[in-house]
Formats: structure tokens, sequence, C-alpha cells
């Protein structure tokens, strides 16, 4: 397999096409340069507005499964039944990550300290520190990506299909987000964290990167006083040996799409999905929606998607519409062409 | 702090619980009409310059569209990040119907000079 110079998606890495930084200014004509469909303001208002309930109505059912699906694999220990038993709780505790940034948009609960508790145990679930985070999601939400500017451009060209697959077990991020924490633990940051945390948030992020160390090297020291290693299959590790269902699903936000184009219709996806990785993956499968009005709430994706629908590439029709064109286009870009990528047409209608 | 008071829009051109952009002289300007009353901050968010007449409205908070960073209407305070600087704020008073906002003399400097 013959192999390509990657490109270079540090933000520290002085990239030739990354869309200059200038300021205030410069932020601005991004902001204003994203397509943005013209929505009636009581509509928006109506799709934006926030109450605890809806998202109780998700969250409640998910702590239950979460707390009964673990009991059950508690008990099953030493069993052959753990084995399906923990598949199952993994798989729920890593839809933790929807949750992080779900609640890292405030949209879910009115109630701000609860939607900041979820936040902050979702993020520790997912192994993404909090203050860190936000502040990354803030520019990929800025920057969708724009090489060289956003920082979360998971899938990057060429296609590294070995650490695409390794991350159903998060095999490729989760080592890498594991000892990110622990350098900031120690207060070593690396040139991109600083070009997008503030310097006023850098200490709250050492300090919980600090807790987060604290817990899982707690867990540890517990698993190893008591010679068992079930503590630590309830924290951190449930993301690695539970991350397929979250790592299946993230995939299709952005991989293959477009990088370097103000138009969220190009360089994201909507798919439709059945109601069970609705309920886990908290509608993210509208993404393309999600991009265009992050403070719609995702329980209003679905109603947001109707409205904006015929301005938009149609939803793909289910995971496995996804991944066959998908799957191509991954490979190409590993073999022979690292430059290729997936073009979404346009409706006719989808001048505004 | 003198200013000039402007005319913005009548009273019931802002619905309740909800912000309108106002732009003067290139510069943008949110009105907010709130259960506390009207209230005007500066219009693009602190953080990364958003149209925050394009955010939603949650009690006394504007929460911008793009980020969902938070402020304080009537003081403009920066309540959440990535919301870290305060917005401007400005006197509002309403007469005969109209909301009026008091823009700093230096806003119009250009015009007299």
């Amino acid at each position: 397999m013959p192999s390509f110079e990657r490109r270079d998606y540090s933000l520290s890495g002085g990239v030739a096409d990354a869309v200059a930084l200038d300021g205030e200014r410069i932020e601005r004509r991004v902001e204003e340069r994203w397509w943005s469909p013209e929505i009636p303001r009581a509509t928006l208002k109506k799709l934006t507005r926030r109450g605890d309930r809806e998202a109780w109505w998700n969250f409640a059912p998910w702590l239950l499964l979460l707390g009964a699906s673990g009991l059950i694999a508690a008990l099953s220990w030493n069993s052959w039944w753990a084995v399906p038993a923990f598949f199952v709780y993994g798989t729920i505790y890593s839809s933790s990550d929807a949750r992080w940034h779900e609640c890292g948009h405030g949209t879910p609960f009115r109630t701000r300290w609860v939607n900041e508790l979820f936040y902050h145990l979702c993020s520790f679930m997912t192994l993404r520190e909090g203050y860190l985070w936000r502040w990354s999601h803030a520019r990929h939400h800025t920057y969708t990506l724009m090489v060289g500017r956003d920082s979360e451009i998971d899938i990057q060209r060429p296609a590294n299909l070995p650490g695409i697959i390794a991350d159903f077990l998060y095999l490729r991020g989760g080592p890498s987000e594991l000892a990110r924490i622990v350098r900031h633990a120690f207060g070593v940051l690396d040139g991109d964290v600083r070009d997008f945390v503030p310097e006023g948030e850098r200490a709250k992020m050492i300090w919980s990167s600090r807790v987060y160390v604290a817990i899982i090297a707690g867990v540890g020291v517990w698993s190893l006083a008591i010679e068992s290693f079930l503590p630590m299959m309830f924290v951190a590790t449930p993301r690695f040996y539970g991350g397929w269902l979250h790592h299946l699903l993230a995939m299709t936000q952005h991989a293959g799409l477009a990088e370097n184009v103000a138009d969220h219709r190009l360089n994201s996806r909507t798919v439709t999905i059945n109601p069970v990785f609705r309920f886990l993956y908290l509608n993210m499968n509208y993404h393309v929606e999600h991009h265009v009005f992050p403070m719609v709430p995702f329980h209003a994706l679905p109603k947001l998607h109707e409205e904006i629908g015929d301005r938009t590439p149609p939803a793909y029709d289910g995971l496995w519409a996804v991944y066959r064109e998908l799957i191509p286009v991954l490979i190409r870009q590993a073999r022979t062409d690292p430059d290729h990528y997936i073009r979404r047409a346009l409706p006719e209608t989808a001048a505004v | 702090m003198s200013g000039t008071w402007i005319e913005v829009c009548r009273t019931d051109e802002i619905d309740e619980k909800d912000v309108l952009g106002f732009e003067c002289r290139g510069e943008k300007y949110a009105i907010y009409n709130t259960a506390s009353g009207f209230y005007a901050t500066a219009g693009v968010c602190t953080h990364e310059a958003a149209d925050l007449s394009m955010g939603l409205v949650i009690d006394d908070i504007i929460e911008c569209p793009m980020h969902q960073g938070r402020f304080h209407i009537p003081t403009g305070k920066a309540k959440s990040a990535p919301a870290c600087v305060d917005l401007k704020t400005y006197a509002v008073k309403i007469e005969d119907g109209m909301v009026l906002i008091e823009l700093p003399d230096g806003t119009f400097a250009e015009s007299t000079a």
C-alpha cells in the first residue's frame, strides 16, 4: 500500500491553506459565511425552547438502564454471562459521549446546574476533560472541518484505516486522550490546546484533569487491593470495550466529506437510524441540522429537519447507506487518492 | 455618561422574551424585551462575534446562537463559557410606545466632525 504524506491537521502547525485568523474580524467573516437557511423567527423560537421535561425523558431512563445493566453485569462476574452483560453496560456507558456533547451546548436542560452536572459527569465517563473540550468544541463549530483550524477532525486524510477500525474499541483516540489528561494534570499543555483554550480557563482544565486522574487511579488501587479487575470494569474501561456503537454512529457525522467549505450541508451528514440508537445518540444523526442551528436541543432536531429538509441534501436512509458509500471512499483515500472525498449534491431549491 | 437617545422600534415590535437586532453607524446592538423590562446590549457576542439578535432569551439571559455562551442581559455580564468577556450595555427608555437607547456621543463623532 503506498504511503502518502499526511496533511498537517494541527492548529499550531502553520498549515498553508488554513483560514487566516485575524482577531475578531475574520471570525465575524467566518460566522457570516456559513450557509444558514431562513426560518421564521417564531418557528426558530419554538424549536429552541428549553425545558427540563424532554431532557429527563431521555436522561432518566438512560441512568436507570446504566444502573440496571451495571448491576446485572456485576452479578454475572465470574461467569460467561458477564460478557454480554458488560457489552450492554459498556455500550450504554459509552453513549455518555452523546450526552457530553449535548450538555456542552447547554441545550438539553433548562436548569443550568443540572445541565452542568451531567456535562461534567459525562465528560468524565467519555474521557473528554470538560473544560478543554468545551473550548475544543466551540472551535469545531466555528471552523467545522477547516484544516488547521478545527481541532476535532477525527477522520483525517489520507484515511488511517487501522486507526479507524481500532477506534471501535477506542484504541486510537482513547489512549491519546488519557495521555493528554495525565499531561494536563501535570500542567503540561501542547500547542494546539494553547491555541484554543484561553489562558484564564487553563487552571480549571488542569485541576479538572487532576480529579480525573485521581478517580481513575483510585479505582485502579481499589482493584489491586481486592485483587479483582471488577471495579475497573465500571470506570473508564467501558468507554473502550463498549465504544463500538458510539464510533459507528459518530463516524457518520463528517467522515469522508468535504474539508474547507463553509456549508454544513457539504461537510456533515444527516442519516435516519432506529429509535433505540436515536435514544442513545440523542438524535445527533441529524448532524447537518445540529451544525446549522446548534442552539436547537436534541429533541427538536427531527422537527428542524422537517423545517429545512427541502434545502439540504437528502438524509441517508440508514447506517448501511452511509457505510456503503463511505468505506470505498476511505479505502481510496488510503490507497490511491488522499484528496478524494464525497461530494454532496445540494437541492435546486437550496438558495435560502 | 452623556449620550444621544436613538429611537429603535415600537415596543410591540419585540415579542416578550425575545431580542431584536438594531444597527447604527455600522455597529450592531441587541434590544431585549424581558419580564423585568427592556434592555440593550452590544449586538455581537464577545467570544466570536456571532449575532446575538439570532440568540435565545431565557429569562434574563441571552444565549449566543453559535456556541451557546451566555450573558446576563441587564448587566451584560458573561455567565458561561465560551463567553468570558462582558457585553457592553446601554440605557433604554420607553417614550410614547417607542423603545429608545442611549448611545455614547462618540458613536456620532464622524457626523459632528
